[in-house]
């Protein structure tokens, strides 16, 4: 299986998570009250729905302490992501054909026109395998803005 | 969200994937758009400092012209420099048609030998040696450029060409602008001109790039091997008052120590001859940048062209339509069209209020205008400038292109109406840079073409030539040169070319510093060092007049301080002067910092003979000029200081390059190797 690179690697998202968390981390140790980490993930741009994000912090925030601890968070905030990519690699090869990438997109959800999907392409891949690992990050997070 | 687990169930799996695939477009497509969102104003930086330069240029250029109608005394001997530089009077060595036998070559030249009249084998010989990085001996560029000359003075002002002598024609953008690689990769694709491909370029060959000369020397020496079947528009960069600003006037000083005093001239002489328009089966005009409302092909092609030295030389006349020229500057960037989606296409039309500014260029003395010249003279130039400076726009009507300084903004009515006139059915032109490397505009009646790939920066756009055959029908061929093995995604692309963006506004942000600072100081009034985001947008915007988004920029060039503040100093950090600066007055290096490069024009062409020195006398009369080219005063007695200091070796005189050195901005973070980085704020 060959996975390059697990998501989130880049140090840019990174930075990005923990300015976000330590926003709210009004006691400097690393934590955020549960009752903030919905406003840290939607400033992230991620717009989960509420029972999605109840089940979020149910997994990230296991001690029921009432706070999160960044150490949890981090790795579940860039982690996570990366199952969307991995529900539609079947095979489990750590990467999608531009084929198998695009019959997805332009027919499931709110499909993609073909103008658009060759957009997806030319912005993100240089070849016809789609290591989502590596940008599935800048995807989201948009580490450039 | 992204809460998703794999179960057995087969449906669930299903349903699973389907959120997934929702969740996925979504980002994509909100990544998509803030991509294209940099992409423009990444092209809008580069394009407003582009035209802003060229504005300085004319601005420059109508203070010589007007110096030189106006003023017989100032000073000393302020307009005898300039002289000789405005009116060239041809040296009379150059008029000897063999003045280039008296150049040998030595034995030791490597470098190709031409023998006249040129053969394919002088063509291969010469395209093998620029690959290689040669360069051609002064000897055979005088005499390629005499020969040149005799065969362009024999051509009318307008080609006619006929498509039913050969199978295609092909129009290049011109705008190669000394890109060689891209001219190579031209001839690679599409064959080397020939019977079979007959070539049109479209003007400006020269400056920004780094082999202005071979470009030029390729393509004049194609012209004399096969006249019928290439031909070459002027451009606005075949003009020695630009081409001292955009490097062609360096390149060939540098490339040619001994000759290339004359080498330039007779560049000049050449330029001048370029025939200014193609038209082909009748059908297809092609110009460099366009038309306006009075242009007359009638006119254009009895006219003396080669009296246009220079489009930048004002007749005595015109330089009174500078001041209109000034006040109306405030109206700005008129998108001709969009530079890469017709969907996203937005009117330009906004009203400023008028800004007062006593820094900025200012005609003294504009009352003494006296004898104006004649008229006839008046007309011809301003046929010439409209061709060579125009751009279309989307809006009808005609008004003067105050982005750039020079030509026309012209509408579809414009348009329309000078094809119809002439039976037409197509405008091509070049002049400004677009992403695909072509552009259609009003209705698909103009055409642009641009041959420079990556002109901007690397990746910042693609080339183009345009492929027309009996039946008219353009075809359009796409291209990249492209330095790297590896292919770029858009993402990679874009980045490279937002950094270099941002290099470059920033440096144009410290040459405004203290002007800048000023304007912020007006609204800091408790001096906290911050003032709120609309009105660090407004200083910009009044003091540079970029007509760039400042609020969308903001993130990447000032740090936010509490309260929607910035702190406005953060602006001017990354930067800092090449040198340790040499001790001047404040107001002195405010003007050294923002004029440095009309400063450097004029050193030299006070140094004739581009040694790089120049007396101390020189320098003072050089400020002498300048200070009144500003309006500003700057005291006698701190030039003579300043002048006696950087004489280091007290020989009486100076290296202005390196005193100029001092007054380059340069990236801090460029001297420590390390990656430019954005200044990231706390949001």
């Amino acid at each position: 299986m060959a996975i390059r690179n697990t998501a989130g690697s880049c140090p840019h998202v990174h930075k990005k998570i923990k300015a976000a968390f330590e926003a709210f981390d009004y006691q400097s140790n690393h934590t955020v009250d549960v009752r903030s980490i919905g406003t840290v993930v939607y400033s992230l741009g991620c717009f989960p729905s509420r029972p999605n994000l109840h089940d979020f912090v149910a997994e990230v925030g296991e001690d029921h302490t009432g706070y999160i601890h960044l150490d949890k968070f981090l790795p579940a905030m860039t982690k996570k992501p990366l199952m969307l990519f991995k529900v539609l690699d079947k095979e489990k090869k750590g990467y999608l054909e531009s084929e198998e990438l695009t019959k997805y997109l332009t027919q499931e959800g709110e499909p993609f026109s073909q103008g658009e999907m060759e957009e997806m392409l030319t912005a993100l891949s240089d070849n016809d395998h789609i290591y989502y690992a590596d940008y599935i990050s800048q995807l989201i997070f948009d580490p450039d803005t | 969200m992204w809460h998703l687990c794999c179960y057995g169930d087969a449906r669930k799996d299903e349903k699973t994937a389907i959120k997934a695939a929702v969740l996925i477009q979504r980002w994509v497509r909100r990544y998509m758009a803030r991509l294209e969102m940099r992409r423009r104003y990444t092209w809008n930086i580069f394009q407003s400092i582009e035209y802003a330069g060229e504005q300085d240029q004319l601005q420059l250029s109508s203070f010589f012209s007007f110096m030189l109608n106006n003023v017989t005394h100032l000073n000393g001997n302020g307009p005898d420099l300039i002289s000789k530089l405005m009116d060239s009077a041809s040296d009379p060595w150059l008029e000897n048609e063999n003045c280039y036998n008296l150049v040998t070559v030595p034995e030791t030249y490597t470098g190709p030998r031409l023998s006249f009249p040129l053969s394919v084998s002088d063509m291969n010989a010469l395209l093998g040696a620029f690959k290689e990085q040669q360069t051609l001996h002064a000897r055979y560029v005088l005499q390629l450029l005499h020969e040149t000359r005799k065969l362009l003075k024999q051509m009318p002002n307008i080609i006619h060409l006929s498509t039913t002598y050969t199978k295609e024609i092909t129009i290049c953008g011109g705008d190669l602008h000394g890109q060689l690689d891209d001219l190579l990769l031209i001839f690679y694709k599409n064959g080397l001109p020939s019977a079979e491909t007959p070539y049109v370029f479209n003007g400006d060959f020269v400056d920004r790039g780094k082999n202005s000369v071979e470009v030029m020397v390729l393509l004049f020496a194609y012209l004399l091997l096969y006249p019928d079947y290439m031909h070459l528009n002027r451009g606005n960069h075949e003009d020695h008052l630009m081409n001292l600003r955009y490097g062609f006037t360096k390149e060939v000083m540098q490339k040619y120590k001994i000759h290339g005093c004359e080498i330039l001239q007779l560049f000049q002489d050449v330029f001048s001859l370029l025939p200014i328009a193609t038209i082909i089966d009748g059908k297809i005009l092609i110009v460099h940048g366009g038309i306006s409302d009075q242009t007359d092909l009638d006119f254009l092609s009895i006219l003396e062209r080669h009296k246009i030295k220079s489009a930048l030389r004002f007749p005595q006349t015109t330089v009174e339509q500078l001041s209109i020229g000034q006040s109306s500057r405030q109206v700005k960037r008129i998108r001709s069209t969009d530079s890469s989606r017709p969907s996203s296409s937005r009117s330009h039309n906004i009203q400023r209020t008028p800004h007062q500014s006593g820094s900025v260029f200012q005609l003294p003395f504009l009352d003494s205008l006296s004898a104006p010249s004649p008229p006839q003279h008046e007309q011809e130039w301003k046929q010439i400038v409209d061709i060579l400076w125009s751009d279309p726009k989307t809006l009808k009507g005609c008004c003067p292109n105050t982005f750039r300084g020079g030509g026309c903004y012209f509408g579809p009515d414009v348009t329309r109406r000078l094809l119809l006139q002439h039976g037409l059915q197509l405008l091509i032109r070049s002049h400004e840079c677009k992403q695909e490397g072509y552009e259609l505009c009003h209705s698909g009646q103009v055409i642009t073409i641009f041959s420079a790939s990556n002109y901007y920066e690397e990746g910042s756009n693609r080339g183009a030539y345009i492929k027309v055959g009996r039946e008219l029908m353009p075809r359009f061929y796409q291209y990249q040169v492209s330095r790297s093995t590896r292919k770029l995604t858009l993402t990679q692309r874009v980045r490279a070319a937002e950094g270099s963006a941002f290099r470059a506004l920033k440096e144009k942000l410290f040459t405004h510093r203290s002007e800048l600072i000023l304007g912020f100081q007006e609204y800091d009034h408790n001096n906290t060092g911050t003032i709120l985001v609309s009105e660090w947008a407004q200083v910009l915007e009044t003091g540079l007049r970029l007509d760039l988004p400042w609020r969308t920029l903001r993130p990447h060039l000032v740090r936010l301080a509490s309260g929607g503040r910035v702190d406005y100093q953060s602006c001017f950090e990354d930067m800092e002067p090449g040198v340790p600066q040499v001790e001047v007055t404040p107001n002195l290096a405010d003007a050294l910092f923002r004029y440095r490069k009309d400063i450097e024009i004029i050193f030299s062409i006070i140094d004739k003979d581009q040694s790089g020195l120049i007396s101390i006398e020189e320098f003072r009369h050089t400020w002498h000029l300048f200070s009144a080219h500003l309006g500003i005063k700057i005291d006698n007695r701190a030039i003579d200081d300043l002048a006696r200091s950087i004489d280091f070796n007290k020989d009486g005189s100076i290296d202005f390059n390196e005193f100029l050195e001092a007054f380059r901005v340069v990236h801090k973070l460029d001297n420590k190797d390390q990656p430019v980085n954005r200044i990231i704020g706390k949001e």
